[in-house]
């Protein structure tokens, strides 16, 4: 069965098992390697991507779940707020490994995105379901509050 | 993407220039020792070895000949990029940015001219240095010797690529060596006005006699080493999903593995029927391996349902039962008794702790923790009739060439290992039986090498995988005299990591591993009466070193109760400790920036739940002393605020330095407030994220606070060190703030408190 969808912006066919994640679907098939495996669970956030602009977890997400639906994966991230947070990241040093990164990375610029001012609560909030196993978190927080500074909103109080 | 690391590795094995001993025959079963000691000895520097620059078509300008300058560890292109060859894994730990920080120091490149790739594996030539004492000479990154190792390798490789390149600019501008400088990678001679890239007068230099020596800078005149933010070479690439790990390799025709592993640790496979796996679609192979039943398929998601679909019956006559409620009691009987071997002993412990005025006692239990790096355990090969081809994060690249070529029956320098960036290690990518780098050559075997295969380890296959932090118990008693003198007796149960390994003969002394009682007390503190001993239980789980390996334990047992000794006395913990630091200066240096940084002297709230709480340790040749502030609410634990002080010598790359301090201070609270691997009748109890937990963003204390001790000494290790000290300096804040003793990882305060009661 074919499942049509769109991946940063361009159609995209894929013919294989409907129940395949689309984790597996991005990176085996479609050999987009930005999105990465980590638990298969939806525990540690390293395969985030965007599905009609919502973060989710494509490791437990069916490939038969997105058809006709628009995916964003890092290599697509485009938007003010990614783009914003991928300049903070790279300003801040926050990669170790930097495996988890890409994951992270989505989840904050999905943040950002709804919320252009998090608090530190907003973002711990946000943040949560993505693990660092190199214990990037404070410059995550550090470099968040930095992108949201740089599109424009006011630091918030106790941040 | 594959095709880059293709070329890269052809163009960096392929120079000719750098000759390498040949070695007869395939390794046996001694295969690292033999390898590693066998390996000659003569190109132990290895930074005299130019390549033979010459212009290409059409090259040359008015500098020389458009060639590269290539050395073993450097290569200045004509394009006036400068690439370090790293013989170390990059796994976080920043030694991509640090390894080239030396070498453009001593260039004098500019720091934007710099980029990094992966040496290709070939022991003596890229060997870890801080081992060859040992009389290893063996290819790989662990004991946070990276930078301390390749420090003065990669200096003199700088300031003889500089002296090249400064003697080829003398002879084509006809001036005087002397005269000519090197600053921001431009060469200049400032009488005449003359200026060349590095890139342009590579090719020349490349033709240049190679000095036989070199004057170093002195420190004073750093300008790249010690920078305060020297940006991360790989901070793009990891910030844009470009970054490629082994997970990311893919050939062409390329299919991809999982294992069917024994449900408990030392079985074996009896028999299996493959037809169910074979019918999943996808699945093209499933084959027997020594590790268990791999199942091969197109992809992943088809590989994981032939797993699903596959039947084995296993042997377990030979596999461990224990659960881990059976091994501690068992540990707790084994340090009650008097058989032990002993570690260290000075003055009479036995009889100061009788006659003691104050004195305290600990019963300490340490649970196996997985490693859990978030890229999970891959490896991709491609074999051939003469050849073996890997892919993957590795951490030892002398043994895993060994033990690939032992497996195909080729000859090591037969097999080629891609040294790929690896998404985190904390020590579990260094096995000594080269685990995840044996199956996939295993996997590669038994299909013939009709396919490169890629092997990836499930997260479930991680945590459940073995290859942990020992589970560990401690029994100690300190006191101290009306003479003032503190005594200190402490026993020791926990596995052995190297014995039984190929390390055992290298670092094993009087039947003593370091790696299981190193960092203890006698070794930190100067105490009049000590006794330390061990004893080392045969069990079937496997265990490894896991960031900072034994000081995870030894650290934790020690600077708790020398706390509560401190307390026990009535002095202050920090007071107290420097007493007892006479012969340890580097630790009164760290100790004091901590104290003076986090405001010790002032008195802290006597807020309800609050408390703070001090530990120092050295390990890896780096004294780190980290405060803790916490609050604690009814039986949880919140970690308010960290302030570290490490001494590492020079600080190469200051602010990887404080990266890395922040990563081990997130490694040790995780395994101090969540870590722990319990098994039940020898199967593992816990699968994946859920049930082994992790330290998440919203743990992360607010503030961590990290400083640097300034020194001239040379720089020694920052990957592990920052570990050890702030599980204790956290029981300790939580001692300050409840008088609850936590004695037991990880850490359940309800649980202690009973047990204090």
């Amino acid at each position: 069965m074919s499942i049509k969808l769109t991946v940063n912006g361009e159609s995209r066919e894929l013919d294989v098992d409907p129940d395949m994640p689309l984790l597996w679907a991005i990176r085996d098939h479609l050999e987009l390697s930005g999105t990465k495996f980590g638990c298969g669970m939806a525990l540690c956030g390293a395969c985030t991507v965007h599905i009609d602009g919502q973060p989710t977890r494509s490791c437990v997400t069916p490939v038969s779940a997105v058809a006709g639906k628009s995916v964003t994966t890092i290599e697509g991230l485009a938007t003010p707020a990614g783009q914003a947070v991928q300049k903070a990241w790279i300003a801040l040093d926050v990669p170790q490994c930097g495996y988890c990164q890409s994951g992270q990375i989505m989840s904050a610029a999905a943040l950002l995105g709804a919320n252009p001012q998090p608090s530190d609560a907003d973002i711990d909030a946000a943040m949560s379901g993505n693990i660092c196993r190199c214990g990037t978190y404070v410059r995550i927080r550090a470099a968040i509050h930095e992108a949201a500074a740089a599109l424009g909103a006011p630091k918030p109080a106790g941040s | 993407m594959y095709v880059r690391y293709l070329e890269e590795a052809s163009r960096v094995s392929g120079s000719g220039h750098r000759s390498e001993p040949t070695r007869g025959a395939a390794l046996t079963r001694r295969q690292f020792l033999e390898l590693t000691t066998l390996a000659g000895s003569g190109l132990t520097l290895g930074v005299l070895l130019p390549g033979c620059g010459s212009a290409g078509p059409g090259g040359g300008t008015a500098a020389g000949p458009a060639a590269p300058l290539e050395m073993p560890f450097l290569r200045i292109a004509p394009d006036n990029t400068v690439t370090v060859i790293a013989k170390h894994l990059e796994a976080g730990q920043g030694v991509w940015t640090g390894l080239p920080a030396i070498v453009a120091e001593e260039l004098d490149a500019s720091w934007q001219q710099m980029r990094v790739e992966s040496a290709p594996a070939k022991a003596p030539l890229y060997q870890n240095n801080a081992f060859v004492p040992l009389g290893v000479h063996a290819q790989f990154t662990g004991g946070s010797t990276a930078i301390a190792n390749s420090w003065q390798q990669l200096r003199t490789a700088g300031a003889t690529a500089r002296a090249m390149l400064v003697a080829a600019a003398a002879q084509q501008w006809g001036v005087p060596t002397a005269e000519v400088t090197v600053s921001e990678g431009v060469v200049a001679h400032a009488p005449s006005g003359r200026k060349a890239s590095l890139g342009e007068l590579a090719g020349s230099a490349a033709q240049q006699p190679v000095p036989a020596n070199v004057t170093l800078k002195e420190p004073g005149s750093f300008r790249i080493i010690g920078r305060e933010k020297l940006p991360r070479l790989d901070a793009r690439a990891k910030s844009t999903g470009t970054q490629q790990y082994a997970i990311d390799v893919r050939l062409p025709g390329m299919m991809t593995a999982v294992i069917a592993r024994p449900p408990r640790f030392g079985g074996k496979v009896k028999s299996f029927d493959a037809a169910k796996a074979k019918a999943v679609a996808g699945v093209v192979d499933v084959v027997e391996i020594p590790r268990g039943v791999a199942v091969v398929a197109r992809d992943m998601w088809s590989a994981k349902k032939g797993r699903e679909a596959l039947s084995v019956d296993w042997d377990e006559s030979g596999a461990e039962k224990r659960g881990t409620t059976q091994l501690m009691k068992e540990y707790r009987a084994l340090a009650r008794g008097k058989q032990a071997l002993t570690v260290a002993q000075a003055g009479d412990a036995d009889g100061a702790l009788t006659h003691a005025v104050h004195r305290v006692s600990g019963e300490f239990e340490f649970p196996y923790l997985a490693h859990a790096p978030m890229e999970p355990l891959t490896a991709v090969c491609s074999l051939g009739p003469d050849k073996c081809e890997i892919w993957a994060g590795c951490q030892m690249q002398t043994p895993d060439q060994a033990a690939a070529a032992a497996i195909t029956g080729l000859k090591p320098e037969q097999v080629f290992i891609y040294t790929l960036a690896a998404g985190g290690t904390f020590g579990r990518r260094a096995t000594p039986d080269s685990d995840f780098v044996s199956e996939v050559t295993s996997i590669a075997k038994a299909t013939g090498g009709k396919y490169p295969v890629r092997l990836i380890w499930t997260r479930e296959d991680d945590i459940t995988g073995g290859r942990y932090r020992p589970l560990n118990y401690h029994r100690v008693e300190a006191g101290i005299g009306k003479d003032g003198k503190v005594a200190w007796r402490q026993r020791i149960v926990g596995q052995s990591i190297v014995i039984g390994t190929a390390f055992e003969a290298v670092l094993v002394k009087n039947g003593i591993d370091p790696n299981a009682v190193g960092g203890n007390a006698a070794e930190e503190y100067d105490l009049d009466h000590v006794h330390v001993s061990w004893n080392a239980p045969k069990v079937g789980v496997p265990v490894l070193w896991w960031r900072s390996v034994e000081n995870t334990h030894t650290a934790y047992s020690k600077e708790v109760l020398i706390d509560e000794l401190a307390q026990a006395a009535g002095e202050d913990p920090v007071a107290f400790r420097l007493k007892l630091l006479g012969k340890h200066p580097r630790h009164v240096g760290a100790l004091k920036l901590v104290a003076e940084k986090a405001g010790w002297d002032q008195p802290f709230p006597k807020e309800k739940g609050r408390g703070r709480g001090v530990a120092v340790h050295e390990s890896f040749g780096t004294v780190v002393a980290q405060v803790a502030e916490v609050t604690v609410k009814g039986d949880s634990i919140t970690v308010d605020r960290v302030v570290c002080a490490v001494d590492c010598g020079i600080a190469v790359t200051p602010d990887v330095v404080k990266a890395q301090m922040q990563s081990a201070i997130a490694f040790g609270l995780s395994a101090a407030l969540l870590g722990k691997i319990t098994l039940t009748d020898g199967h593992v109890d816990q699968t994946n994220f859920h049930q082994y937990q992790v330290l998440r963003l919203p743990d992360m204390p607010r503030a961590v606070e990290v400083y640097i001790v300034p020194s001239s000494n040379p720089p020694s290790g920052v990957g592990e060190p920052g570990t050890p000290p702030i599980a204790p300096a956290v029981a300790n804040a939580v001692r300050a703030a409840t008088g609850v003793r936590l004695h037991t990882l990880p850490f359940d305060l309800a649980a202690a408190r009973r047990a204090n009661a």
